[in-house]
């Protein structure tokens, strides 16, 4: 999922935007947009309410570009602004309070593995399963919110740490223990219910014995 | 110096992610020779980061994109005042 444009290639159709090439910043933050409204969703937890807040976050990009300094990526920067918008409508929406961003302390939960003796492989194939899709989206939508975010950037939307923890606001080692953590949920919560998926084993000439 | 299987498991996403130094990685992976049940929970904690990762899991909502473009279109078309035009700027 990560076909970011080069800095390069983006500082340019930056500049041709504010020069008046307005009609560029549609492909300017078409890349853009799956990470948007996936980190939205994982914010408020809505799909109306996330995609309304990505079209907001979008035309506030686009008035805001010039404020673009090109100290981080373009893609690290609509998204931190992207997170500043869900975070206004949360907060409109105080009636949340399971979840609220308050309420989850970094060190809540057990983050012990699922303990397994053997595991075999769930191969990518299985994907086309709607079932097996759905319960690896339930699964991240059940962290809580300062895990689920950083697994959406760093592992779904395949951002370095530094680039997650400009866009969350938060430091590197916040980012890796975070991680390490949303890691350890969705190997407890998935292992168990994953090996129902596992393919028979198969060697390379058929049924294996 | 032996490493037991909690010290493995407080490691193990630095691990996949190849964020260890050279001697944590090879006491780890020392470890793994003789521990079915580390190697398991490596195994399937990376199974489970490849196919959380995998496109087709989330997907965006049927026309979001056409829906969103065309705000902007209006945003554009609406000829901002927030974007002036300075020449040769």
């Amino acid at each position: 999922m990560s076909n970011q444009p080069s800095p390069e290639l983006e500082a340019e159709c930056i500049r041709r935007i504010l020069d008046g090439e307005a009609y560029l910043f549609h492909s300017l933050f078409q890349p853009c947009e799956k990470s948007v409204y996936f980190l939205l969703l994982s914010l408020l937890r809505n799909e109306a309410e996330a995609e309304d807040a990505a079209q907001e976050t979008a035309v506030k990009v686009y008035r805001n570009l010039r404020l673009f300094r090109g100290e981080s990526r373009f893609r690290t920067w609509v998204l931190s602004i992207a997170r500043n918008e869900g975070l206004a409508r949360l907060r409109k929406l105080q009636n949340r309070r399971e979840d609220s961003l308050d309420a989850i302390t970094e060190d809540a939960g057990d983050f012990t593995p699922a303990i397994l003796t053997s595991w075999r492989e769930i191969p990518a194939e299985e994907l086309e399963r709607q079932e097996l899709r759905r319960m690896l989206r339930e699964a991240i939508e059940g962290l809580p919110e300062i895990y689920r975010n950083v697994i959406l950037l760093r592992d779904i939307e395949e951002m370095d740490v530094r680039e997650t923890a400009a866009a969350l606001g938060i430091s590197e080692a916040a980012v890796k223990v975070r991680l390490h953590r949303a890691r350890a949920l969705l190997q407890r919560t998935l292992s168990p219910r994953l090996k129902s998926f596992a393919p028979r084993k198969r060697g390379l000439f058929g049924w294996a014995g | 110096m032996r490493i037991d299987c909690r010290h493995v498991w407080e490691h193990i996403s630095a691990y996949i992610d190849g964020d260890v130094d050279a001697n944590l990685r090879a006491e780890i992976d020392k470890h793994l020779e003789t521990c079915e049940i580390c190697s398991a929970v490596i195994d399937s904690t990376r199974n489970v980061v490849v196919l959380v990762a995998d496109n087709r899991v989330f997907e965006l909502p049927a026309g979001f994109s056409e829906r969103l473009h065309a705000r902007l279109d209006r945003e554009i078309a609406s000829g901002g005042d927030s974007i002036p035009h300075v020449p040769g700027a």
